[in-house]
């Protein structure tokens, strides 16, 4: 009677979910580079304060996400990673809205 | 399902994102390799948005040769729309998902995916238009 066994770790690469979570981490935290980099080149030509206090906001951001990938691969790194905290994956999400929106005030 | 019951279902949901303890409370812990496998899910969901705001701000500094000032703003606001909900989907998704693997329902099944990709070929096709009959140019 099988079905309603839990599966064992033994059953198949335990080792590497872990490692491919935290490449996937990386991966993401360097699209949020590529975006950050645009998000500060949209306001780069024009100059002035404006245009610090905008590329700053985007390096925030960034420092932001760079912040909580760092975390979340230091916890995948012990032997039974816990779950996501979800305040991790609402900071991510804050991330992202604040990219959005800031570029929503720039395009407009 | 009544209008009623959806409205409750999805208050129930955000309340979920900002307490999440309450997730572990019910059901028992799944195989720690089923949640990251949902939070790798999750974290490709956040590249898609990253995609997508990251597509909203080029086609505002690349298209300037080819569209008026308000094809591009038009573009690269439903593009940065599109991509914070992709955002609160990626989440959404993300505590259903853990949810259902603890108390050993069915993967929740979504039609965003589909919202999406028409969404993306919408945009194509009028960026098509656009730029090769150059209405806008």
């Amino acid at each position: 009677m099988t079905a309603g066994r839990r599966p064992v770790e033994t059953d198949r690469d335990p080792g590497l979910q872990p490692e491919r979570t935290r490449l996937a981490w990386r991966r993401t935290t360097l699209s949020c580079a590529v975006t950050a980099v645009l998000a500060g080149r949209q306001v780069l030509n024009g100059g002035g304060a404006s245009a610090t206090l905008a590329v700053s906001l985007a390096a925030l951001v960034f420092l932001a996400f760079l912040w909580l990938a760092h975390h979340r691969m230091l916890q995948l790194g012990r032997p039974r990673p816990a779950l996501l905290p979800a305040s991790s994956a609402l900071g991510v999400a804050a991330c992202m809205v604040a990219l959005a929106v800031f570029g929503a005030a720039v395009v407009w | 399902m009544s209008v009623f019951d959806q409205l409750g279902a999805g208050r129930d949901a955000v309340r979920l994102w900002f307490a999440p303890d309450r997730v572990q409370e019910e059901g028992e812990t799944p195989d720690y390799r089923f949640s990251l496998a949902n939070e790798r899910t999750f974290l490709a969901w956040i590249r898609t948005a990253l995609a997508l705001i990251g597509g909203g701000f080029a086609v505002d500094q690349f298209l300037t040769d080819h569209l008026t000032h308000w094809a591009r703003v038009a573009l690269s606001l439903a593009l940065l729309a599109g991509g914070v909900a992709c955002t609160l989907r990626a989440v959404n998704h993300w505590v259903r998902c853990e949810r259902a693997m603890r108390r050993g329902a069915n993967l929740p099944v979504s039609r965003f995916p589909a919202v999406l990709a028409a969404l993306v070929a919408v945009i194509a096709v009028a960026m098509v238009a656009l730029v090769l009959f150059g209405w806008a140019g």
